[in-house]
């Protein structure tokens, strides 16, 4: 077989070059065809699958799983992208939709901690842990606590009564910028929102995020998706990476398929995994929708980007026990646009200590900041490069004060930026955690604009972040289903 | 299917989802949710398992109506007549 010059998107870093045909097993026609594989994409097609319909996924980059991804690096490094933490629901959700070989490798977190000028101290981020410091360290009335949490926990979706998250707090909190802290910093770096966006979405997520501790996957992002993949085709399910979908295509105002290069796959379904954003302004053309939705919905925003820096340590190398989450910050008062500021002050470090690896025996730790696509979009190579220089390098300034001699345990530094994640998702502005609270509507609007085509991705805050991404893809599944069993009443013989 | 039967087959639907539920206590009138740990993601597993086990076809509009076991067994009794139950493998 002849090698192919051609590098598929996603070989900057490894240059592995693409040989034959990435589709050259897939058939001509499947019930759904899923474009993405997020953990949204790969949860709608496990369902779906598993169902009994035929199911294909195509993945533009040869690794699956979206954000929820890791890479390696020579000398042993494996590093993490998005693995600490996620809620406690992520466990029923796994156990539900891909089984108990994935959900019986979640664990919480042992150690949340704080550091900044105005708190520092350890939780287990949970209900009862935040009570205890909301009243005993901050000094708040229980029943206002309690008040917070039931108007927190009775909000719905559907019933977004136009206020921001900083007038939630103020309301409950008035002036306490350092209770205001705690409650939102580690939201923002969960899901990108700020305390402008609607309480609505704060309300939802706190509700599930900030209860019952924090979760991670033992055994690492590259075994959870490995296992993934496996139950994927024991469901019969067909996954192809390499595979860039450059179009959904669209006759007579209901899906036909999809194209990648010349190839055109059939499907009654198409779910798109793709950003909100990619999908209506770059895969269907733009004449199948309405022009007053689709201008409308082009106006959704989006969230933040981030960067990382990623500190490899040697074989060996021991790393004393701080936290496996750490939320540090150097500035006196917190404020939650500054959170995404170029050099910024603020940032989170997840520890990834030997026993999320169990064997390997190595650590690593991942920072992460949130950023904005403006800040480095335009930054020419030398600026770039000194940007991400000077990201590193106030990293492991940041880090010296609680590990003085991180700088020679580190073996592998790295660091990627709002483009490095636009080049590897693909997703518009490099956005980190889908759209704000707007893009739901479009998201779930989708079929009705075009028959037999979905939506399913991190949008709306409220449906991002791994649990958020898994659960749209099994509310997505569901429609899909349902359409499939109509479809086929349809065109059964009337008795 | 009876009502009993529906009943029956809903509990054990709610048992494939759930299977840290006690369901051998749920009664009739008081909502699911109130009795058991069911979320609104649950709900959505139920709605696709009456689709796959009995051809049933619940539309979004009407799942309050399956928001206790008396509501499930009355909204889908109409559907569900020509029936047999399925069970649990």
């Amino acid at each position: 077989m002849s090698r192919s010059t051609h590098y598929f998107t996603g070989s900057r870093d490894g240059k592995r070059p693409s040989s034959g045909d990435a589709l050259d097993k897939a058939k001509d026609h499947y019930d759904v065809v899923v474009v993405g594989s997020g953990l949204a994409g790969l949860t709608a097609a496990n369902i779906l699958g598993r169902a009994g319909h035929s199911v294909c996924v195509l993945e533009q980059h040869y690794n699956f799983g979206g954000m929820a991804t890791w890479f390696k690096r020579r000398g042993g490094h494996v590093f993490d992208i998005s693995l600490h933490g996620f809620p406690i629901g992520m466990k029923k959700t796994c156990r539900k939709y891909w089984g108990t070989s994935i959900s019986d490798r979640i664990v919480q977190l042992e150690g949340v901690r704080f550091d900044n000028p105005q708190f520092q101290f350890n939780t287990t981020f949970t209900r009862e842990d935040f009570t205890h410091k909301l009243v005993d360290v901050f000094g708040c009335a229980s029943r206002t606590v309690e008040a917070f949490y039931e108007t927190l926990r009775a909000m719905n979706y559907y019933d977004d009564d136009g206020r921001t998250t900083a007038e939630l707090f103020e309301e409950f909190f008035p002036g306490r910028n350092d209770v205001h802290r705690l409650l939102m910093e580690p939201i923002s770096y969960a899901n990108g929102s700020t305390l402008e966006d609607p309480a609505i979405t704060y309300g939802i997520v706190f509700s599930n995020f900030m209860s019952k501790g924090v979760y991670t996957f033992t055994g690492g992002t590259d075994l959870l998706i490995r296992e993934m993949r496996a139950i994927l085709a024991r469901n019969g399910v067909d996954v192809f990476g390499r595979s860039q979908v450059d179009e959904i295509t669209v006759e007579h105002g209901r899906v036909r398929g999809v194209r990648v290069g010349t190839r055109e796959i059939r499907a009654e379904t198409v779910v798109s995994n793709a950003g909100l954003k990619a999908t209506i302004e770059r895969l269907v053309a733009p004449d199948h929708f309405d022009d007053a939705w689709l201008d409308a919905a082009k106006q959704t925003k989006l969230n933040c980007s981030s960067t990382q820096v990623y500190m490899g340590l040697g074989p060996g190398e021991d790393l004393p026990w701080i936290a496996d989450l750490f939320f540090t910050s150097t500035r006196p008062e917190f404020d939650s646009a500054s959170l995404a500021d170029l050099h910024g002050q603020s940032r989170t470090f997840s520890f990834y200590y030997p026993k999320v690896r169990p064997g390997t025996g190595r650590h690593t730790v991942v920072s992460s900041m949130n950023a904005n696509w403006s800040d480095w979009a335009d930054l020419s190579e030398s600026d770039y490069a000194a940007a991400k220089a000077r990201l590193e390098e106030d990293t492991l300034k940041a880090l010296e004060v609680h590990v003085p001699d991180i700088r020679s345990k580190v073996t592998h530094l790295e660091s990627s930026t709002p483009r490095s994640f636009a080049f590897y998702t693909q997703h518009t502005g490099g956005a980190s955690f889908g759209t704000k609270f707007e893009g739901l509507r479009y998201s779930m609007e989708l079929p009705q604009q075009i028959e037999g085509l979905y939506h399913s991705g991190s949008v709306g805050i409220i449906m991002s972040g791994w649990l958020g991404a898994a659960n749209y893809g099994a509310i997505t599944a569901n429609k899909v289903d349902a359409r499939i069993a109509s479809l086929a009443a349809d065109a059964a013989p009337s008795s | 299917m009876t009502h009993e039967e529906i009943v029956q087959a809903v509990k054990d639907i709610i048992h494939t989802i759930a299977p840290d539920e006690e369901i051998g206590g749920l009664n009739l009138t008081d909502p699911l949710r109130d009795q058991i740990e069911l979320d609104s993601m649950d709900f959505l597993d139920i709605v696709m398992e009456l689709r796959k086990r009995y051809g049933v076809q619940v539309p979004e509009d009407d799942y309050k109506e399956l928001a206790t076991l008396q509501g499930c067994a009355d909204y889908l009794a109409p559907h569900l007549a020509d029936h047999e139950l399925v069970t649990n493998a």
